[in-house]
């Protein structure tokens, strides 16, 4: 990357605060995921929030991205992950499985800062591999994580339809 | 991968990592050990393509006209190699041994374009100089040891 381009993200990553997700972010939280997605599922993430921010906090990240000047209190991205393990044999290691950043904030920075704040709280709690999966055709979530330095892992996904 | 698309990736690879930089055929070619009349060819192609730019003159050479962060390796590839699917549905009155191996060959085709198409050229760059910096941490540590 150019050195402009590093300064620019740097400085937009400084107007960006990343910390753990409160009772009173759920909305907007539930509501980013309805705009990305386009479903609202109020029930998954009441649960979710209960299970990743209210209990084993040691090992459950649920973290926000808040801006902090004209949109302070505007939750801009979140990335949830648990540490977790010897599922397949594994030793223990990070899961993310739940990362959104709002598409109207793409560039400035949000889903990097995101990214290092969880790798951090895992490198924190012993862990030294972190993984995630990516639906083969999101190009976009696929690049932002292999540019952050993931690559394919050990596992291979296998699925069979029980209508055949 | 053929060896027109390697080439092409290096030379992206060479010139983006200093985009204001020139760097002539000639240097290219000999770090990479490939002949300057081949690697000629391929920056012709990478020049119609918009990705790199040629400066004529003394200290001329190319320099790269690209979008780092948003070129991928599929499609510095495309540019080479025909990439339409390595298998595609055609008679369906086909043999069942050959849909069944059509289906294996397009889930590898599958899996490969989903991570050349996500690996840019900036990433690409970043993923050397990660393996740089890991190597010199090796060599400290070796060195301390």
């Amino acid at each position: 990357m150019a050195d402009s381009e590093e300064m620019l993200d740097n400085a937009l990553k400084g107007r960006i605060s990343i910390r753990r997700a409160r009772a009173e972010d759920l909305d907007q939280v539930i509501a980013l995921d309805a705009k990305v997605t386009g479903l609202a599922k109020l029930d998954y993430w009441q649960d979710i929030f209960e299970r990743y921010a209210t209990r084993r906090l040691d090992e459950r990240f649920f973290l926000v991205a808040e801006g902090s000047e004209s949109d302070a209190g505007t939750i801009l991205g979140f990335i949830i992950g648990e540490v977790r393990g010897w599922e397949f044999g594994s030793a223990p290691c990070g899961w993310v499985f739940a990362f959104s950043v709002d598409p109207g904030t793409r560039l400035r920075g949000v889903g990097e800062s995101l990214f290092e704040a969880i790798s951090d709280r895992f490198r924190a709690a012993g862990i030294r591999t972190m993984r995630t999966m990516v639906a083969r055709d999101n190009r976009l979530h696929m690049a932002f994580f292999r540019s952050e330095g993931m690559v394919a892992g050990p596992y291979i996904q296998l699925e069979k339809s029980l209508d055949d | 991968m053929q060896k027109s698309s390697r080439l092409a990736i290096f030379a992206l690879l060479e010139l983006a990592s200093d985009p204001e930089r020139q760097v002539s055929v000639s240097d290219i070619g000999e770090k990479y050990g490939v002949s300057a009349h081949h690697l000629a060819k391929v920056m012709h192609t990478l020049g119609r393509a918009g990705l790199v730019r040629s400066i004529r003159g003394v200290g001329g050479g190319y320099s790269f006209a690209g979008n780092a962060r948003r070129v991928t390796l599929l499609d510095i590839i495309g540019l080479f190699e025909d990439i339409s699917p390595a298998c595609a549905p055609r008679d369906p009155d086909a043999p069942t041994a050959e849909k069944a191996l059509c289906q294996v060959e397009a889930e590898i085709d599958d899996i490969s374009k989903a991570t050349l198409g996500s690996i840019t050229i900036s990433t690409m760059l970043k993923n050397i100089r990660r393996i740089e910096e890991k190597s010199a941490r090796a060599l400290q540590e070796d060195m301390a040891g």
